[in-house]
């Protein structure tokens, strides 16, 4: 008797301490050795992918670089107001991300359009409104095709021109992205069990200590 | 002995009377199950797995009285699609839906699934209804 008490002790304290680990999430993106020298030796240290500089206006007409986004982490996603097929279920489940984040100012969300040419400012600033969002939380993004098309790139996702029957083909992914502008995690926009998983990862992410210490 | 078999026939009955429907319930299942699909396939990523919509961009299909007044033009809206100023749930809206060109046994089907899901029950849209709105289609 008294050695299944030892032994239900031993096994509390174990998941006890299991449970007191946090998991970080792993960092994703293409990783390059980098050999520096410090101090006159020569060390290896792995460089990890990273969002690199943009330029684009969001829906309030305010130009938006990767400055504004400096200390913050966020989520990007592709989208045109136009869309009948998976943007309206993507925004929908966004509107959930939004509704947990929208109070803290290190974190926003962006939506690159893929279409420029219909997608305007005031067109955005109308989608904005219907949506029923507001302030700064979430960025609605207009730019140059090109660079739209170029930085979709950046957060591994595929977007392209419209094909013959007139639709643009695109991925439906959210990005998080963290302070160090990495790639932190990728989450199926249409699916409400990922999205999910996604508002729990960014509070995972809001608790590592890089991301506590990086401004 | 006796007892035994009238409980067993007395099971039979009831077992024989709860699986005969009428003609009716049975043709209105199979359009509310068929419909559900094409709900999936061409109308859940707007209006929502619970016709819910999307804030004021696109209308709920959970505005029984919206439907109910426009029964008659249902199938044309889902034909012919939907453009212009609408109230729907006491909420205004003005957003574009596009024609989806489906079949009017299709539209049949998903017609009888919306009106009797999301709170709605107007029973079975049939066929016949279907191409009979169409032809009124303005």
């Amino acid at each position: 008797m008294r050695k299944l008490w030892i032994g239900i002790v031993i096994l509390m304290l174990f998941n006890a301490c299991k449970s007191n680990t946090k998991t970080a999430l792993p960092i994703l993106g293409y990783k390059t050795p980098v050999t520096k020298t410090v101090n006159g030796k020569t060390v290896t240290d792995t460089e990890y992918a990273t969002i690199p500089p943009f330029k684009f206006v969001n829906q309030y007409a305010d130009t938006i670089t990767q400055k504004n986004l400096d200390g913050k982490i966020y989520v990007a996603d592709f989208f045109f107001t136009t869309c009948p097929s998976i943007c309206p279920v993507m925004h929908r489940n966004m509107l959930n991300v939004y509704k947990e984040f929208k109070n803290d100012d290190n974190f926003r969300i962006i939506s690159h359009t893929i279409d420029p040419k219909y997608d305007t400012v005031p067109v955005l600033k109308r989608y904005a409104d219907k949506l029923g969002i507001a302030g700064n939380t979430w960025w609605l993004l207009h730019g140059e095709k090109g660079d739209t098309y170029k930085i979709a790139k950046s957060y591994l996702q595929s977007v392209s021109e419209k094909n013959p029957k007139g639709e643009y083909i695109h991925d439906g992914f959210f990005i998080l992205i963290d302070k160090q502008k990495r790639l932190r995690g990728t989450y199926e926009g249409t699916d409400p069990a990922e999205v999910t998983k996604l508002i729990a990862d960014i509070k995972t992410l809001k608790a590592e200590p890089d991301q506590i210490a990086a401004k | 002995m006796k007892l035994k078999v009238t409980g067993i026939i007395a099971i039979l009955l009831v077992v024989i009377g709860a699986s005969c429907q009428s003609d009716d319930q049975i043709e209105f299942k199979r359009y509310y199950s068929g419909g559900s699909l094409v709900y999936q396939q061409h109308c859940q990523n707007c209006h929502g797995d619970k016709g819910q919509g999307l804030s004021a961009l696109i209308p709920p299909l959970t505005d029984s009285t919206y439907l109910k007044n426009n029964r008659r033009k249902l199938a044309c809206i889902i034909k012919n699609g939907l453009k212009g100023k609408i109230t729907v749930a006491d909420r205004p809206f003005d957003d574009e839906m596009q024609a989806d060109d489906i079949s009017p046994i299709e539209i049949a089907k998903v017609l009888t699934y919306i009106t009797n899901s999301f709170g709605n029950k107007m029973g079975t849209v049939t066929l016949q209804q279907v191409q009979e709105g169409i032809i009124n289609c303005k």
